[in-house]
């Protein structure tokens, strides 16, 4: 535990910079999830709880409209619909129900909201969407009742620095567009879930920062992304520059100075992801993260939901490839209907596309919902299992989806076992895909949530690039293709070598694409080859860069 | 009890925000209305989650009842506001 910062000690915590830029703004924290029970002790006086349920309610509605009146467009729209269920009668009719039937408080406002879940969630499509929307209503009405800090993403209706021990994907979902402006988390590492989201977000970012424990909310900071310090309390006038965004968007498929395309692809986990990322010049998606849509809820989604949430996504990027990976959950993010219990080391344990030897029924769900959007949407997709080892296990995979109709069905490769076989697994499948920042985690023994492990955890270790090597080599024997969808594939200088080492496409957060794009015009394939092999016979990270650099610097 | 009977217009239907603008209306109506569609229970119109889980689809016929001192009127302006399209 650090020191608690006092006036005497220093103004200044230092942790790692993962996302460049510099903001200035008053701190504030995730707020914990708030769970109820029927086993909570009820209120004394149901008429008397029923007040204050409707109070609660009354003020969590303010607190929507205000950020209505804030926010403008779409979202307005958003949040002021959210605001009216907030005061619909029927919603305090159903938890005054519940409390005189004996209900404790909090919960009561819980099984009000599941009611109405239950039966949106029966119409399908967009109506079934609006779960989402009402069951944060109930958090942050439950929380208004405790007095506690409201769940979730903060949205005061002013910018705000957002601290945490670390970030899920589901605490991460609301944050485009909302009112952080910074990320500071006590754990995590450069391809932690909070980095790269703060990257794809153009959000500066510090994490690995175990002091910011300390600081208290509200106090007013000076986020640094690109040096990594957080300055508390910096005098008026310190600088407060916004991210620094990549040049324009570079129009154009993705090619080398000669010509050779190499596809530079979009990596999304939402809707709204595939929307965004949609408009820019991308030539589709390389890894569709699905996992949003079981997260944070209490049952699994519907096949006709899963369906009707990929079709959106397929149409928004109407002939352009889209690949979908399959649900990669481990204990580590559980789920209620995947029940796997609790692990010692849930990264090397029942994960990815392991959870299906127990529930085969949930990937079954998603592969027929995958087979019924692309009949829907009237074009193909790729489909892909993450966390993939043996071609025993690529091949079940394949043959359970091609069961379903689907055609192009691939692999992650993730683990090393994967990466070195890899010409068994590309004979029973249509592409692979390599995951570099497991792929690092796993052949480095290097935990990728650990800020104390950064320097094993760079993709520039010749260990990780030697694997994409053996991948490239299998894919090229194959003729088949070989993405990349790491954070790897976002370094400009390092796509290069990627494509030098068989990399047929590359899969980046939306914002990353105009750099990758730029710096792939400098090399012909030829000097990828050239590169890749300099790069590859340096004997560390460090020097596999300065290698790269000094390659790229001797060039005309 | 007067009624009206609708075709409702909102191309997307009684979707999240239509249904909320048709709400808001409703609740500011000076007797209470209630909103059916066929085969399912009437429910409160001034009640966003109540609309919003009848499931109206674009086109499809609805029927607003209300009965006092004003219904006549309230009915008919909220009947107008269906047959427009609210998501427009």
């Amino acid at each position: 535990m650090a020191a608690p910062i006092t006036e005497a000690s220093a103004r200044v915590v230092a942790g790692r910079g993962v996302s460049p830029g510099a903001v200035r703004a008053p701190l504030v924290r995730l707020g914990p999830p708030v769970v109820t029970s029927p086993a909570d002790p009820a209120g004394a006086d149901p008429e008397a709880e029923g007040r204050r349920v409707r109070e609660a309610l009354t003020a969590v509605a303010a607190n929507l409209e205000r950020r209505a009146r804030n926010a403008g467009g779409v979202s307005a729209d958003v949040l002021a619909t959210t605001a009216a269920m907030a005061l619909d009668p029927a919603l305090a009719d159903a938890a005054e129900r519940h409390l005189a039937a004996g209900a404790p408080t909090g919960h009561a406002v819980t099984l009000a909201v599941e009611e109405f879940c239950g039966r949106l969630e029966a119409l399908g499509g967009y109506l079934a969407e609006r779960v989402a929307d009402l069951r944060d209503i109930g958090a942050r009405t439950v929380a208004q009742l405790a007095g506690l800090a409201m769940p979730g993403i903060p949205a005061p209706g002013y910018p705000v620095v957002m601290a945490a021990r670390d970030l899920s994907p589901a605490d991460t979902a609301s944050l485009p567009g909302g009112d952080v402006v910074g990320l500071l988390t006590e754990e995590g590492g450069p391809t932690s879930h909070t980095a790269i989201l703060a990257r794809a977000l153009g959000i500066p970012a510090v994490v690995g920062c175990p002091a910011s424990a300390e600081i208290p909310e509200g106090t007013l900071v000076l986020l640094d992304g690109t040096t990594g310090t957080v300055q508390l309390d910096p005098p008026a006038g310190a600088a407060a520059v916004r991210a620094t965004s990549a040049p324009g968007a570079a129009a154009g498929p993705g090619r080398t100075a000669d010509g050779t395309p190499v596809a530079l692809l979009s990596n999304i986990g939402t809707v709204a992801d595939a929307e965004l990322a949609a408009v820019t010049p991308t030539e589709g998606v390389g890894l569709f993260r699905t996992e949003f849509l079981f997260l944070k809820r209490a049952d699994r989604p519907t096949e006709a939901e899963q369906a009707t949430t990929y079709t959106a996504v397929l149409r928004a990027f109407g002939e352009r490839r889209v690949v979908v990976r399959t649900l990669d959950a481990g204990s580590d993010k559980p789920l209620p209907f995947l029940p796997l219990g609790p692990e010692e080391n849930p990264a090397l344990g029942v994960r990815g596309l392991r959870t299906a030897r127990a529930h085969p029924e949930v990937l079954d769900d998603q592969l027929r919902a995958l087979a019924a959007a692309a009949e829907a949407a009237g074009r193909a997709l790729d489909v892909m299992a993450p966390m993939v080892s043996t071609a025993e296990e690529a091949a079940r995979f394949a043959d359970r989806a091609r069961g379903f109709g689907l055609t192009r069905v691939g692999v992650m490769i993730e683990v090393p076992a994967a990466a070195l076989r890899a010409r068994e697994l590309l004979e029973v499948v249509d592409f692979v895909s390599i995951g570099t920042n497991d792929l690092g985690q796993y052949v480095m023994a290097a935990d990728r949530q650990s800020g104390a492990l950064g320097d094993l955890l760079d993709p520039w270790q010749p260990a990780l690039l030697d694997l994409v090597a053996a991948v490239g080599e299998a894919g090229r024997a194959a003729g088949k293709p070989v993405g990349v969808c790491g954070e790897a594939a976002a370094d400009p200088l390092l796509a290069a070598v990627l494509v030098g080492l068989g990399a047929t496409s590359l899969s980046t957060a939306a914002r990353a694409r105009p750099a990758v794009h730029a710096e792939l015009a400098r090399f012909t394939r030829l000097d990828c080859l050239r590169l890749a092999e300099r790069v590859r016979s340096a004997r560390g990270a460090g020097a596999a860069r300065l290698a790269a650099r000094a390659f790229r610097d001797e060039r005309p | 009890m007067p009624s009206r009977t609708v075709t409702v217009a909102s191309r997307v239907g009684l979707h999240a925000r239509p249904a909320a603008m048709f709400t808001r209306a409703a609740a500011a109506a000076p007797v209470p209305v209630t909103l059916a569609v066929a085969g399912k229970d009437p429910v409160n119109a001034a009640s966003v989650l109540g609309v919003m889980t009848l499931g109206v689809e674009c086109g499809q016929e609805v029927t607003l009842a209300a009965e006092g001192e004003g219904a006549d009127g309230a009915l008919d302006s909220l009947a107008a506001l269906l047959a427009t399209d609210l998501d427009a």
